[in-house]
């Protein structure tokens, strides 16, 4: 196993060892979801709590392949995905970097969102329905959201690329930012 | 355009009066992990067999990395095989495994597979039968490797190993794409793992190739739209390669773009690697494969049931 020489700044100021990488992936077969991604979701998810921040290296491809067996393709083009989100930059014979964040709201805004959520949750639940129920109606209003605001887009504004549209339809998945 | 590792024209091969393989034509290429599947006797290790030069056409021809006759040293040089159920000599001790395999190939790498082993914990002394069945894969492996391939053959790598030996088998394999850029063609019957490793895809079903392409192309090319029975029949927008109906709901599994309309009524879901190929499987009439009648809904040869 060969270890880059290369050492980000950011990676050094943070005093952390150089080529490693702050998260690790997981793979949740079950899900459905396609494996390549799983790595963009749990990229962005980690962005969104704060593991990972500007700077940041993402797991080298070949210890990913390692650690979970998959196919390097599959990683590389998550990394294309997020690279195409803007989220991550590759740098040649190092590795590929994050480069934004994805929280646009503030902390007090989300504490609030917080809270009027477990607001609904109460009545949701005073109204009779289980936790499946609740799911189920959240999971269909943001489905109807989607489909507004997609309408919205189309006949508004220009769409702002082919690809919010193609990962809405053809994974089932948002794009988180919009 | 890139190489194709495997490249097959009007390729046959007959045992007796019986054809394991007929007709099949296709070009598997460089750079994937390309799976091979399909039900027993549908002709998975005849190819294989056919493509590593263990066995001689009956009719047409197979070509591998890039035009080299199956079987020919310069094809032989660049493919490593590793057969079903992993045959070693199990007599023979890891240390003498190695030296045959040293002297019985032009080149092999043996600092590479020394040092394999060594992380693997598999110790040189012991006799190739007293390892576990993991460990004798890894050891299989491991001496194809250090062939230093260009292209990597597996015939059911898999079948025989528990989750964890199963695992780490594919996390080497995996690891050598990654590394050296190996190509890997392998068969399997573990739909769940090829989700994982699989990016290109090759069903054979009664000899024939049914399906092929890359993974992601052929999920995007399809979907599975659910809507009321009765409007089955008059669905006529995308020819269905499968339907399953109740006596309200039906499935259809169609082929179509994800931006295709759906039907008023109908609601459309991305479909599964595994549920894509169990679905052709049990339809054998179905066809989806590359070249130039490729495109959507024009296959003549799919069957709307």
């Amino acid at each position: 196993m060969s270890i880059d020489k290369g050492v980000s700044p950011e990676a050094a100021s943070s005093g952390r060892a150089a080529g490693a990488s702050p998260i690790e992936f997981r793979l949740d077969a079950a899900s459905g979801v396609p494996t390549y991604l799983q790595l963009v979701h749990q990229v962005e998810h980690a962005l969104r709590l704060g593991f990972l921040e500007p700077g940041d290296q993402l797991p080298k491809v070949r210890d990913v392949v390692a650690a979970l067996a998959i196919n390097p393709n599959t990683v590389l083009k998550a990394y294309k995905e997020l690279e195409t989100k803007g989220l991550a930059a590759g740098r040649p014979g190092q590795g590929t970097f994050i480069q934004a964040t994805l929280s646009q709201v503030t902390l007090p805004e989300l504490t609030g969102l917080h809270r009027a959520l477990l607001g609904w949750l109460a009545d949701a639940g005073a109204a009779g329905l289980d936790e499946d129920g609740m799911v189920a109606l959240f999971t269909s209003a943001l489905r109807d959201f989607r489909g507004d605001r997609s309408h919205y887009r189309r006949s508004g504004h220009a769409s702002r690329s082919g690809q919010a549209d193609r990962g809405g339809t053809a994974s089932g998945e948002t794009e988180g930012v919009a | 355009m890139t190489m194709n590792v495997i490249e097959a024209s009007g390729l046959g091969k007959r045992y007796g009066g019986t054809w394991a393989l007929r007709n099949c034509t296709l070009a598997i290429p460089a750079g994937h992990v390309a799976a091979l599947v399909g039900p027993n006797g549908a002709g998975k290790s005849t190819l294989l067999n056919l493509a590593t030069g263990l066995a001689a056409p009956s009719a047409g021809g197979i070509t591998v990395l890039g035009g080299r006759p199956a079987g020919s040293p310069a094809a032989l040089d660049g493919i490593a095989f590793v057969a079903q159920d992993t045959p070693l000599y199990k007599n023979l001790s890891v240390a003498d495994m190695l030296h045959v395999t040293r002297n019985l190939n032009r080149h092999f790498d043996q600092p590479y597979a020394r040092a394999r082993l060594d992380e693997l914990g598999i110790p040189l002394k012991r006799k190739a039968g007293k390892l576990s069945g993991g460990q004798q894969a890894q050891l299989a492996l491991t001496l194809a490797l250090g062939r230093r391939p260009r292209l990597l053959v597996l015939d059911e790598p898999v079948a025989m190993l528990d989750p964890i030996a199963r695992h780490d088998f594919m996390a080497t394999v995996m690891t050598a794409m990654a590394a050296d850029g190996v190509s890997v063609v392998l068969s399997s019957h573990v739909l769940a793992e090829l989700e994982r490793v699989a990016d290109y895809l090759i069903v054979l079903s009664r000899g024939q190739v049914q399906m092929a392409g890359e993974v992601d192309d052929l999920l995007a090319s399809h979907r599975m739209l659910t809507g009321p029975a009765a409007e089955v029949d008059s669905y006529a927008g995308r020819p269905a390669v499968h339907a399953r109906r109740g006596d309200a709901q039906a499935h259809l599994l169609v082929r179509a773009a994800p931006d295709d309309p759906v039907p008023p009524g109908w609601e459309a879901h991305p479909v599964g690697l595994e549920e894509l190929i169990l679905t052709y499987l049990r339809e054998p009439g179905a066809a989806a494969l590359p070249g130039p009648s490729r495109g959507r809904g024009t296959q003549p040869s799919e069957v709307a049931k």
